[in-house]
């Protein structure tokens, strides 16, 4: 560290600006006040309130359905896809367009999946965020798992291929064991982005099936609550314990 | 697979190749198809469409969009959406770059976990990040209280529901987004390019500006399309930090959509976003070339 000098300046301006707000929501979030600025003792009173809430917990189940959906598809999707354009399909446009929904603004992809819903008349539920989050999902799980088979060695595919055995037989034996770290990986960040992710879902969700983000964001419009100081340091936890999890499969770093 | 293969054995193979890709390949090509490409020309031709009484589209085609796109009205709230996205961009830029470079010259070790706590934030809830900077900014919150507390200002400053917070709400969501694509073009810059600069007599800030930055433009540039294209389109920090007041171009969007029910109007204040993004995004190539055809020469 001594040897960056004043670059160290920058460097810890930066993490003091990301982490500060985040730790100050944890802290208020264990605060028994009401009024969410005094300290007047820990308590862990907003979490029990948290998990007494119905409108919350309805969030969460919706959130979970819709989450775990989008993983398991955006998972097989996403494999094969970058299985298929890595070892049979090589194009740079063909790969820049696998991966264009990580870049696309999330408002154009909400807006066009809500006309496109509407045109074809299919009714907004869960169903529609969930088909609406693979879209996402599925170019993350690609990156992810285009970045580790440029690492991997091809040859052993290949003397499956020549001994015999079938594209799917070799992609089923070979290349998914060598590729489960960055599988698992990928479909951890589905899971976190489409449990967190708000913009398409607040286009493409019915007004019955309400998810979790959605239900924060109608709630902290109307100002600051101690509940959702609980709630915001629980799903922080989770995100942050899912990423380094992911990080720790599979060098996410390396991706960049 | 090898080239003394007879011609039908040949031909066998290349059935065999165009059929896995039909397996591995088609599946998720179909889906973003159906799922990302047509919904984006859904939106493009109802640019050119007129708007339906309850929503929706009537197949009249029509220009009017675009001209009501540029009454001052709507050609002032795009210019505040510029303004914003600008200030957050060149602050990402002047906050991202350094810290970028600084990353760079930690031990290889230290580097990975450097990056990863620039990301992490990034991963989380959105709109909890946007509230965190309610909590904090408001006029009972934790830094009036400090600079309060400190004998800095007499009274709470109303540092909520202004422009200056919708720049901090946003510089907070997307300050990860211009530090990755600059590290990774410091990271490429062959270290013996600076060094031969430095035996020729330049100094290391000369050494920098000449052969560092101009290198790691693109890498800059990528990462200001990162932070300016969905600082625009952001309608949930507006809200949320500018207090409705500071409306933005991806507020008016929503509200064409969900609220005015003017979908064609919508599509064409969508359009002039997307169209931001090609505008940079061809900018940003037209940089990259100059300067690899610098570099050959």
């Amino acid at each position: 560290m001594r040897r960056l000098g004043w670059l160290s300046l920058p460097l810890w301006l930066t993490y003091a600006f990301l982490y500060l707000p985040i730790a100050v929501l944890v802290v208020m979030s264990f605060n028994a006040s009401k009024t969410p600025y005094t300290w007047t003792g820990f308590s862990t009173r907003w979490y029990s309130e948290l998990m007494s809430d119905d409108l919350i917990r309805q969030g969460f189940v919706n959130t979970m359905i819709v989450a775990v959906g989008a993983t398991v598809i955006a998972t097989v999707l996403g494999t094969l896809l970058a299985v298929g354009i890595n070892r049979y399909f090589r194009s740079a446009w063909l790969e820049a367009y696998s991966l264009a929904p990580a870049i696309l603004p999330d408002l154009a992809l909400a807006i066009g999946l809500l006309a496109l819903f509407a045109l074809i008349g299919m009714t907004l539920g869960l169903h529609t965020v969930l088909l609406a989050h693979v879209v996402f999902g599925m170019a993350f799980v690609a990156a992810v798992v285009l970045a580790r088979l440029g690492h991997t060695d091809p040859s052993l595919e290949e003397a499956s291929r020549d001994l015999g055995a079938g594209p799917v037989s070799t992609f089923l034996r070979i290349t998914v064991r060598s590729l489960t770290p960055a599988i698992v990986a990928g479909a951890l960040l589905v899971f976190t982005l489409s449990l967190d992710e708000f913009v398409i879902a607040f286009f493409t969700d019915g007004p019955s099936t309400p998810t979790l983000p959605i239900v924060i964001y109608s709630m902290v419009r109307f100002g600051v609550t101690p509940e959702i100081n609980a709630l915001a340091a629980l799903l922080l936890l989770v995100s942050f314990t899912v990423v380094i999890s992911a990080q720790r499969l599979t060098k996410l770093t390396d991706t960049i | 697979m090898t080239s003394t293969q007879t011609a039908p054995g040949r031909g066998a193979a290349r059935r065999r190749a165009l059929g896995a890709r039909a397996v591995f390949a088609g599946p998720g090509l179909l889906y973003l198809t159906a799922f990302m490409t047509i919904p984006l020309l859904i939106v493009l031709s109802y640019a050119f469409l007129t708007r339906g009484r309850f929503g929706g589209v009537k197949l009249e085609l029509t220009l009017s969009n675009f001209s009501k796109a540029l009454d001052s009205t709507y050609l002032s709230i795009l210019g505040n959406s510029v303004l914003i996205a600008g200030i957050t961009t060149v602050l990402a830029l002047a906050l991202g770059y350094p810290t970028a470079y600084a990353i760079t010259r930690l031990p290889s070790r230290w580097r990975t976990v450097a990056l990863v706590l620039v990301v992490l934030p990034f991963w989380s809830n959105f709109l909890i990040r946007t509230y965190a900077w309610i909590v904090l900014l408001n006029s009972e919150g934790p830094v009036n209280s400090v600079l309060v507390n400190l004998g800095i200002v007499g009274a709470p400053l109303d540092l909520l529901y202004n422009r200056g917070a919708v720049v901090v709400g946003l510089l907070y969501a997307y300050l990860p987004l211009m530090i990755l694509p600059v590290y990774a073009a410091i990271e490429r810059v062959d270290p013996q390019l600076q060094e031969a600069a430095r035996n020729l007599g330049a100094g290391k800030i000369r050494a920098f500006l000449d052969v560092t930055l101009p290198l790691t433009l693109p890498g800059a540039m990528i990462g200001a399309i990162f932070v300016f294209v969905p600082s625009m389109g952001n309608f949930v920090v507006p809200e949320l930090l500018g207090g409705g007041k500071t409306v933005m171009v991806g507020n008016l969007i929503r509200d064409q959509f969900l609220e005015a029910r003017n979908w064609p109007f919508g599509a064409v204040l969508a359009l002039s976003v997307m169209i931001f993004l090609v505008v940079l995004f061809a900018i940003q190539a037209a940089i990259g070339r100059r300067i690899n055809g610098g570099a050959r020469a």
